[in-house]
């Protein structure tokens, strides 16, 4: 029998089988303590001051389901034009972003579609063009693409194509949930950003917390004269836990933030991917004594170029994180505008840190999407390049 | 939460909405999975001793169990009929009715619409051929289509077209200037020459711009309809408007269709779809774009009222939108299908040569036998209303004006230069 099992003995193994379990001796890929990020407002003192809000504004800790909700509310409530609709969001929506606000504004306000994409956005295109807000929600931004032709031919090229009628769809917004959850797999887990940044004539947003994502909504609602593609990162919605004040306020769209100033490398990145840039930061700062700058782009596109560039110009290099995948993704547009806008001030190549260019296998997410060991792993290559 | 709202109790409700916004709290909401299955139910039994019971699965509960197990079979229903007021000899089928109730002075100018969209499609088209400019569709055998349901809405109420409907934007007052000044792209054309031609746009009275995508224009205006409806609620000043929304039986089979008839009947929008079914998609005849019976069979599945009508007779299409928009306007708004058949005389566009996929004697016989343009004038002739030389005199009158504008478009400055950059984002 032994000369039977030889084979398979020496037979070479070209697979490997690992653990899901994440590692006892990890240092970097910890998972990530929202409760200690210095990404979120922990107490209701430093929230007046960065969001430029008069001191006196009051303040209540929530996630970022429930700052939706508050700013779906504030919405409702400030302007008549707005209406909520989408697959399930009468009884508050599958991931609760709309709790209560039927009971609150009525069924002719916010109310349940047909289960059809593209009639969504069709419906919101029309709505929009007789001067409506309508803000259209997709269950996930995985089902976006029947809808694709209706913005990208349509909402994005309505009032250009209107020209001197003057008729547009731009007081429209259509919220998505997006990104990586741990167990999405291939059609509960992608970002599409790039696909839309692609399309002249739409804006994409992405928050990263739940007061950037009420004032920034607020600011698509009504400040934004352009249809808006909203993605909100699913898996903030019930870890990310922060104050956020109770009034109207906005957040400007097409303008990054500086979370951490720096001197010796630029990390730009967006949404839930800013906290592991957070965190190896906080690792390589110790470890390496480097000066690590962060900006979220918060508007993918039309993009902050100007914060970006500055800051390039500054401390020399630069990375761009995001979770979707690397092939003309973000990080292409951005490393290649700092190539062109910079290129006497960068003293190494333009890192991208990004999802592989395959599909989010249920099993597989954490080795395809971007971790903190990668970004740590980035900065100390651009550090010694 | 149970129990049902009445609708005389929802408009009430709803008339109250712009002062007091949270007074639709109070309504309570339908929750269709309530709907429970009570012991006994699935065993009724009649007089004549046959199965009366009522199906209580949410998904239809109005349907009633049978033990006969007998498939719906399309082929052996009878198909929905055609509407007609009159003959293809301009004879009113009803002798003792005047069409319409409209006087003969109106009818005149929706002939004269008629002809003025003739005349310009057969110059345009030529204009096209001597490489004057680069596209053009003619809606040749449709003018009734367009002209007749466009007379029967107000300046207020909205429209969708798909790009064979210039009979629409004629008879709601676009000028020979408006569209030429489209197809040529000059600068006074409201699309800032960033269209193809014939993609024709307006403010007011509201007709979309055209966009080349079929059908999704067709969500659109049950959005449009339905913001209507919300504004007239918030606002009950507002006149009663609808929203019409044109598109042809080949862009019928696109999803947008299916999207938007269902979503404007779920969500009650008073919106009329007109289906201009003239027998090809291009090349592509309706034996290969449907199997059911036509496009008006769709409209009952989506709990739509439905007609389907002589596209030839200007009177059955004006009469059938008139009624259209009356009921798309009762019960709080709802939608209605228009079927209007007809045959595409012409060629698809400029850049179709129809005749590599249909026998031109087919199309001789459309344009000889029955045709909106010559019925109505046979009706206008047996009036005593118009004869040979109105129709030489009018005709020639109409080419002249046509002509006129054609080479002062022509000959006008283009739009400037930063319009290809400016207005894609507004800030």
């Amino acid at each position: 029998m032994a000369s039977l099992r030889l084979p398979r003995l020496i037979r070479p193994s070209g697979r490997r089988l690992y653990s899901a379990a994440a590692s006892p001796s990890s240092r970097l890929n910890l998972p990530i303590d929202y409760k200690s990020t210095p990404l979120l407002h922990h107490t209701s003192s430093t929230i007046s001051e960065s969001l430029e809000l008069p001191g006196s504004a009051t303040s209540k800790s929530m996630n970022l389901y429930q700052a939706i909700n508050s700013a779906l509310r504030t919405a409702l409530s400030k302007s008549e034009k707005v209406m909520l609709f989408g697959e399930d969001v009468a009884f508050g929506g599958v991931f609760r972003c709309s709790m209560d606000l039927q009971t609150e504004f009525g069924s002719e306000r916010v109310f349940n579609t047909p289960l059809t994409e593209q009639g969504i956005v069709g419906f919101a295109i029309g709505a929009a063009a007789q001067g409506m807000k309508p803000v259209a929600e997709i269950q996930f931004a995985d089902y976006v693409f029947p809808a694709f032709d209706q913005i990208v031919n349509e909402a994005a090229k309505f009032r250009y194509r209107e020209g001197a009628t003057g008729v547009h769809a731009g007081g429209m917004v259509v919220r998505m949930p997006c990104g990586a959850v741990g167990h999405g797999a291939l059609y509960h887990s992608q970002s599409p950003e790039a696909l839309f940044a692609h399309v002249p004539g739409v804006q994409v947003v992405v928050p990263r917390s739940p007061s950037q994502a009420k004032g920034l909504l607020l600011s698509s609602i009504f400040e934004s004269n352009n249809p808006v593609i909203f993605m909100e990162p699913k898996c903030l919605y019930r870890a990310a836990v922060e104050h956020v004040p109770n009034e109207y306020y906005t957040i400007p769209l097409s303008k990054a933030e500086i979370l951490k100033p720096g001197n010796d490398v630029t990390l730009i990145s967006y949404g839930q991917p800013l906290y592991l840039c957070s965190a190896a930061i906080a690792a390589a700062e110790k470890a390496l004594g480097v000066s690590v700058e962060l900006i979220d782009l918060r508007t993918i596109y039309p993009w902050d170029r100007q914060t970006v560039l500055d800051s390039v110009k500054k401390t020399g290099r630069a990375i761009v994180v995001h979770e979707s995948m690397i092939n003309y993704g973000v990080g292409a547009e951005v490393a290649a505008t700092i190539q062109d806008q910079a290129f006497l001030r960068l003293e190494a190549p333009v890192k991208r840190v990004a999802g592989w260019s395959t599909h989010t296998g249920l099993q597989y997410e954490k080795f395809i999407l971007p971790d903190v060991a990668r970004i740590y792993d980035a900065i100390k290559q651009s550090i010694e390049y | 939460l149970s129990s049902q709202i009445t609708p005389t109790m929802s408009a009430y409700l709803l008339r109250h909405i712009s002062r007091n916004p949270r007074v639709l709290s109070r309504i309570p909401q339908r929750w269709s999975s309530s709907i429970s299955q009570r012991p006994g139910s699935d065993r009724a039994i009649g007089a004549d001793g046959e199965d009366t019971s009522s199906v209580r699965f949410p998904g239809a509960v109005n349907s009633k169990f049978t033990t006969d197990m007998a498939f719906i079979n399309p082929s052996t229903t009878t198909n929905i009929p055609t509407y007609r007021v009159m003959d293809s000899d301009g004879v009113l089928l009803d002798k003792n009715r005047k069409p319409s109730g409209v006087s003969n002075e109106e009818i005149l100018t929706w002939y004269k619409n008629m002809l003025t969209v003739s005349v310009m499609d057969v110059i345009m088209f030529e204009a096209q051929r001597q490489g004057r400019l680069s596209f053009y569709m003619v809606s040749a055998g449709e003018e009734g289509i367009s002209v007749g349901s466009a007379a029967a809405l107000t300046p207020d109420d909205v429209v969708f077209a798909q790009y064979r409907e210039t009979g629409v934007f004629q008879q709601r007052g676009f000028t020979l200037k408006d569209f030429m000044s489209q197809l040529f792209a000059n600068c006074h054309d409201n699309g800032r020459g960033r269209n193809m031609p014939v993609h024709y746009g307006s403010n007011y009275p509201r007709m979309h711009t055209i966009s080349s995508p079929l059908a999704t224009q067709i969500p659109q205006a049950s959005g449009a309809a339905y913001a209507l409806k919300l504004e007239s609620l918030q606002n009950p000043d507002t006149p009663p408007r609808i929203v019409t929304c044109y598109f042809g039986e080949g862009a019928a089979s696109e999803g947008d269709f299916h999207a938007g008839l269902n979503i404007a009947a779920t969500r009650s929008c008073p919106v009329v779809f007109i289906c201009r079914n003239n027998g090809y998609a291009i090349s592509t005849p309706t034996l290969e774009q449907y199997r059911g019976d036509g496009i008006a069979s769709r409209g009952i599945g989506y709990g739509i009222d439905t007609i389907r009508v002589d596209g030839n007779d200007i009177f059955a299409v004006y009469e059938a939108m008139r009624e259209a928009r009356r009921i798309a306007l009762s019960d709080g708004g709802k939608p209605v299908l228009i079927e209007a058949m007809s045959y595409r005389v012409s060629h698809h566009s400029t850049s179709d040569d129809s005749f590599a996929y249909r026998a031109r004697v087919e199309v001789e016989d459309w344009k000889r036998r029955d045709n909106p343009i010559i019925r109505l004038r046979k009706w206008l002739e047996n009036e005593g209303l118009w004869d040979e030389d109105t129709e030489r005199t009018t005709r020639e009158q109409l080419r002249k004006e046509v002509l006129k504008e054609f080479g002062e478009a022509e000959r006008e400055q283009k739009p400037p230069l930063r319009e290809p950059l400016r207005a894609c984002m507004r800030n």
